[in-house]
């Protein structure tokens, strides 16, 4: 059995190995399909659907559905990105997410897609949901008005650093993640150290006092679109 | 006091300022002026939505209840979380970053109000024709001060750039310091432009001082009336816009208070309520609030200090002070003088920073002991800017109390209002585009900021209508 296999993506042939994934092969091979539950090192979680690809004519999630020799797979056709930016549309009037004063912006993935699908205004009407913090814990901040569910908490606590500190309750508009205590962050054994601090994607999950230290110029965003890494390597 | 009989002029929106306001004039039966108010009609309420948020977030959350000066907030209240943080001694380098943008946005600020708001009033009189009053006319028939107003205030927005990050609501100052120094390519494009525009600044400074000076008779009594002045001053006296202590003045320039500590502001002043305005009347509680009102910004900063540390707004100071024989200068058209030596006064401040190395540490930031409570006062461009806050001991806020510096020149500005139209409208048959705009040229010395000043968004539309005892519209204009 050979190694490697072939699948297209936009009419590119690219390899895959076996047991990788279309978002893991289309990376290795300098294909940024967008994303923002799925994270190297995490277990895929499929939940986001920002990386809705279509496979041979139907749309799947590019982090979970595992690569294939001879898939057709379309990422940066016009009605793929249009799903795309509906979506990513839509978390953002689903929560609170006010960029202007976010201190994860520059950094932020959730913005950084924005940025990249040319997204400047939301298109659906503003849900302002009515979402707690919790800034119980000595070094760590929640803020929930900022939480897309991308669940990269959960894993990340779980798989990463051996615990269990996130898990998601409630359904539908409920949903949110909650912390394994009885009510506060500060009640459970995270630690400053953990790896799930290093996992959100936007402002939900923070480590505290660190705020505006990296200047306007100097953060992630700043100066190329989220994925162009991917893209620079595949260049190499 | 009973209305039903009095005939109600009201202009709104006042233009040509930041932020949406509306007068209100009431006429008796023989036209005279009984009563004239300015309304703040909007309505922002950042002292509440701030609470429960990070303190950390403050500096960035909090600048923007302004787009004109949103610098005055971004330092006012990193200074106030300075003292959270117990970081309120600042490296040199913070300190110096920090100054070199509040004189970048008091420098691009004053060239805003006097180039782009001011100047048709100023270059074309109170009565121009309503196609001269503004700075497209300006900038037809006065081409080269036009061009100066743009870049000047480029020259501002650039400097705030290279300090906060970016030219509006940037990240700069952070609880305990900053979060970068200038660098030497930076410094050298500053520098390059720096001359020019002192030039400019000596020419804006002698247009302002002539006008008031050849037109004193007609300037002196114009919308003026005595008043308490009050400002943060350095510790020897000298006029300092980012950092000092309270100094508050009587009409004859005695001290009613002075030294007083930023952490004691509300031992000496309170705010009232009024129920015709979303704004608060702060007063010198010593005085009581019938009396105790006072005014701030560029003419209570002059009057105020005893000298200023640089020299050629100090002189500049001095040739001011002389008009009125080194007493307090009560004249309202008189904030177009004084906001030019401060314009001055900044760019020497800004040429001065830019030859300090300092600008180029790399020690940004420091801390100490926490406390859970801190006031903060700066010199924005508009007055004294009072920043308080309470944070809890999950770092979150708990309280916030704003005092903008439109809010202390509210009954001042009202004091105006009520002067010009007793001195200009009082017995005139009929409402022209002219006499309206009389009182909006006194309300505009004050380059008042009504947005800010309530914690709201909105175009400013200018309406009045007279309206007779019996009720009936007989004049209605729009602007």
């Amino acid at each position: 059995m050979s190694d490697t296999f072939t699948l297209t993506i936009d009419g590119k042939e690219i390899q895959a190995k076996p047991g990788q994934t279309i978002l893991q092969a289309a990376e290795d091979a300098g294909v940024y399909i967008p994303r923002l539950c799925a994270m190297k090192d995490l277990v895929p979680h499929g939940s986001c659907r920002v990386c809705t690809v279509m496979v041979n004519g139907r749309p799947q999630a590019a982090c979970t559905q595992p690569a294939a020799a001879g898939m057709i797979v379309e990422s940066e056709t016009e009605s793929v990105q249009a799903v795309r930016r509906d979506i990513v549309d839509m978390l953002f009037v689903e929560g609170n997410h006010f960029c202007m004063f976010c201190e994860k912006s520059g950094n932020c993935e959730l913005q950084g897609m924005a940025y990249r699908f040319g997204i400047t205004a939301p298109r659906f009407p503003f849900l302002f949901p009515d979402r707690d913090v919790d800034a119980s814990h000595p070094d760590i901040f929640i803020d929930r008005n900022r939480c897309i569910l991308c669940g990269r908490c959960v894993r990340a606590s779980r798989d990463l650093d051996g615990k269990h500190v996130f898990e998601f309750v409630g359904r539908g508009h409920e949903k949110c993640v909650a912390v394994n205590a009885e009510a506060r962050l500060a009640d459970t054994d995270i630690d400053g150290n953990d790896k799930a601090l290093d996992v959100c994607p936007v402002g939900a999950l923070l480590r505290k006092r660190v705020g505006f230290s990296t200047p306007v110029g100097k953060r992630l965003y700043d100066h190329k679109p989220i994925g162009s890494d991917i893209e620079h390597a595949g260049q190499e | 006091m009973a209305n039903e009989n009095l005939k109600r002029v009201i202009i709104e929106p006042v233009t040509r300022v930041e932020g949406h306001g509306k007068v209100s004039i009431l006429l008796d039966e023989d036209n005279q002026v009984k009563q004239a108010r300015l309304h703040i009609v909007e309505f922002r309420g950042f002292e509440r939505f701030i609470q429960g948020r990070p303190f950390w977030e403050v500096p960035v959350l909090v600048q923007r209840l302004c787009g004109i000066c949103p610098v005055s907030h971004h330092l006012a209240a990193a200074k106030a979380m300075d003292g959270i943080v117990g970081g309120e001694n600042l490296t040199p380098t913070a300190e110096k970053m920090r100054r070199l943008m509040h004189y970048g946005q008091t420098f691009q600020s004053h060239a805003l109000h006097f180039f782009h708001l001011a100047s048709p009033d100023l270059l074309f009189g109170f009565g121009a024709p309503v196609e001269k009053r503004h700075v497209f006319a300006v900038a037809a028939e006065y081409p080269d001060l036009a061009v100066q107003g743009v870049m000047m205030r480029k020259f501002g927005q650039e400097i705030i750039k290279a300090t906060a990050g970016k030219k509006i609501h940037g990240t700069g100052a952070i609880p305990g310091g900053i979060n970068k120094n200038l660098s030497i390519a930076e410094r050298d494009e500053f520098l390059k432009d720096i001359d020019q525009m002192m030039d400019w600044c000596r020419g804006a400074l002698k247009i302002a001082m002539d006008y008031t000076v050849e037109n004193l008779e007609f300037a002196a009594p114009f919308g003026s009336f005595d008043s308490n002045h009050l400002s943060i001053v350095r510790e020897d006296g000298c006029m300092d816009l980012y950092h000092g202590n309270i100094r508050a003045i009587t009409k004859d320039g005695d001290k009613i208070f002075d030294q007083v500590d930023p952490q004691d502001y509300n031992k000496v002043l309170a705010e009232e309520v009024r129920p015709w305005s979303y704004m608060k009347f702060p007063f010198i509680k010593e005085i009581g609030p019938e009396n105790g009102w006072y005014r701030v910004g560029p003419l209570a900063r002059i009057n105020t200090c005893d000298f200023i540390d640089t020299p050629e707004a100090e002189e500049a100071r001095k040739a001011f002070m002389a008009v009125t024989e080194g007493k307090p200068n009560n004249i309202t058209l008189a904030y177009h003088w004084t906001r030019m030596i401060e314009l001055l006064h900044s760019g020497e401040k800004i040429k001065e920073l830019l030859h300090d190395p300092d600008l180029q540490g790399e020690d940004l930031v420091v801390k100490g002991d926490r406390r859970g409570e801190y006031a903060a006062i700066i010199e924005a461009p508009r007055g004294t800017l009072f920043h308080h806050y309470k944070v809890d001991e999950n770092d979150q806020v708990t309280m916030a109390n704003l005092i903008v510096s439109t809010t202390s020149n509210n009954v001042p500005m009202n004091k105006a209002v009520e002067k010009i139209a007793q001195d200009h409208i009082s017995g005139a048959p009929e409402i022209t585009d002219g006499l309206l705009n009389h009182i909006e040229v006194g309300i505009r010395a004050y380059d008042p900021c009504l947005s800010c000043a309530t914690h709201a968004l909105g175009k400013m539309p200018l309406e009045v209508e007279l309206v007779d005892c019996e009720g009936t519209t007989m004049d209605r204009k729009t602007t």
